[in-house]
């Protein structure tokens, strides 16, 4: 059984619907018990990582992610939420990954949010098996996480490289929403679940 | 190879009482008049978003498009933008949850402004999709702003009606020139170029699209950041796949599947 850590952070839907289209199974959870249980863990987020972290330590659930050891994985948000700190509400987050979340700056020419589809490169993970570099993959975000030793794909955004898949031990997180990304995101997703 | 954002090429399918409006025989295609067939299709062909107009003109009809919003999420594995009548929050919030991705309101906006705000504060500006259709008058040399399908004009003038759109949380301005929609004859590049550069949103640009060549133009000239087109790939003249290898070649960079996996 798959747990999706539910939250109060953006419409899981989606996440929903891809999980349904891979024929697995899931339940919404924020028990801790349910969370240490599953199989694997999902934890979306749409919003503000602030936020994100409030509505986990409201829940008590920052301890229970960072002990979890199955593979779990964070998107867009939910990514941001497994770094070090967040510009966004100036917040402490999971501390899992070794990365920092920052702003875009802003430039000319660079609209912010950074959304569409871009590329990912210098792939390194099992959860891309199969992804040739180059790929694209449709992200939604305006603060991005930094380079640092557990990234595990890369993407350019005007003057930024930024960390869009990062991966520490049993913990993976993609800033892009491999729910919206075609077949490629629904094959990250798949990678994810037979990891 | 460039690693930047893609140039995005929208399909937009009208819908009437849950079937699609136009459409020619695709092969490989058994149910065109099925909406979420037409769209899993496109997106099959390399589609980077869809987008769905509700164009019933019913209230019972909302229903059957809700009910069809749901079907849509539950194949669909691209992001997808609903419109078509929207002229409340409960509106974007049952299409919410009923799966869709981004919303658009258009004469709904103009009515009422305060709607961007309330629905982008509640679900963030990348949900909020502001499509404006205007026209210009060569008199005054003012593109003003109409509503309800370009058939009333609107105090409002376009460049002006767009940046507050933006203010108010708009994620997105999708511009129809009402001078070009229906006549194939490409778009108004400078008036395109001058959205772009005085928003810092992206800006879709919609109606007009008769060639290859017009996309390009819009994408490049234009600056605007997604086409949106509807007849050039329902009538089958040329394939989303096709359009988007010779943008390519063009040097616009536009996300190929073909180099994508295999399922």
């Amino acid at each position: 059984m798959i747990a999706i850590v539910d939250y109060k952070m953006g419409n899981l839907r989606s996440v929903e619907n891809a999980l349904h289209r891979l024929g697995a199974e899931w339940q919404l959870t924020a028990d801790p018990q349910a969370l240490r249980s599953a199989d694997r863990v999902l934890l979306p987020g749409v919003g503000h990582c602030g936020e994100a972290m409030a509505h986990l330590r409201e829940r008590g659930l920052t301890e229970v992610i960072r002990t979890l050891r199955r593979p779990v994985l964070g998107i867009c948000v939910g990514l941001q939420a497994m770094c070090r700190h967040s510009e966004e509400g100036d917040v402490d987050c999971l501390n899992i990954f070794d990365a920092h979340v920052k702003r875009f700056p802003v430039a000319e020419d660079l609209k912010v949010p950074h959304m569409g589809w871009n590329t990912l490169g210098n792939l390194e993970s099992k959860l891309l098996k199969d992804i040739p570099s180059g790929s694209y993959v449709y992200f939604v975000h305006s603060y991005y996480a930094t380079l640092c030793p557990d990234t595990a794909a890369t993407t350019r955004y005007g003057d930024v490289m930024f960390s869009s898949v990062l991966k520490y031990e049993n913990f993976y997180g993609t800033q892009f929403h491999p729910e919206k990304s075609g077949d490629v995101g629904e094959r990250i997703l798949a990678n994810f679940l037979s990891l | 190879m460039t690693r930047m954002l893609a140039k995005r090429i929208i399909p937009c399918l009208d819908v009437k009482d849950g079937r699609t409006v136009k459409g020619v025989n695709f092969v490989n295609l058994t149910d065109v008049g099925d909406p979420v067939e037409l769209g899993a299709f496109y997106a099959a062909e390399g589609a980077d978003e869809l987008v769905y107009l509700d164009i019933s003109a019913s209230r019972e009809a909302r229903h059957t498009f809700t009910r069809l919003v749901e079907r849509i999420a539950d194949r669909i594995n691209i992001p997808f933008t609903v419109g078509g009548g929207i002229s409340t929050i409960e509106d974007a919030s049952r299409l919410l949850d009923a799966g869709a991705d981004k919303i658009t309101i258009n004469s709904a906006a103009v009515a009422q402004p305060e709607l961007i705000s309330e629905i982008a504060a509640r679900y963030g500006s990348q949900f909020v999709v502001v499509a404006i259709d205007a026209r210009f008058t060569p008199d005054d040399g003012i593109w003003h702003v109409t509503t309800h399908g370009g058939s009333r004009m609107s105090e409002r003038e376009l460049f002006s009606w767009a940046r507050e759109s933006q203010e108010r949380g708009a994620g997105e301005i999708m511009f129809t020139s009402m001078n070009h929609d229906g006549t194939r004859s490409g778009y108004p590049c400078e008036a395109f170029s001058r959205l772009s550069a005085e928003l810092s949103i992206p800006i879709i640009a919609s109606g007009g699209a008769g060639s290859v060549k017009d996309i390009a133009e819009v994408l490049t000239k234009g600056r605007a950041d997604a086409a949106l087109a509807a007849s050039i790939f329902h009538y089958g003249e040329i394939s989303i796949g096709e359009l988007k290898r010779q943008l390519a070649a063009d040097g616009i960079p536009v996300r190929l599947i073909d180099r994508g996996i295999e399922r």
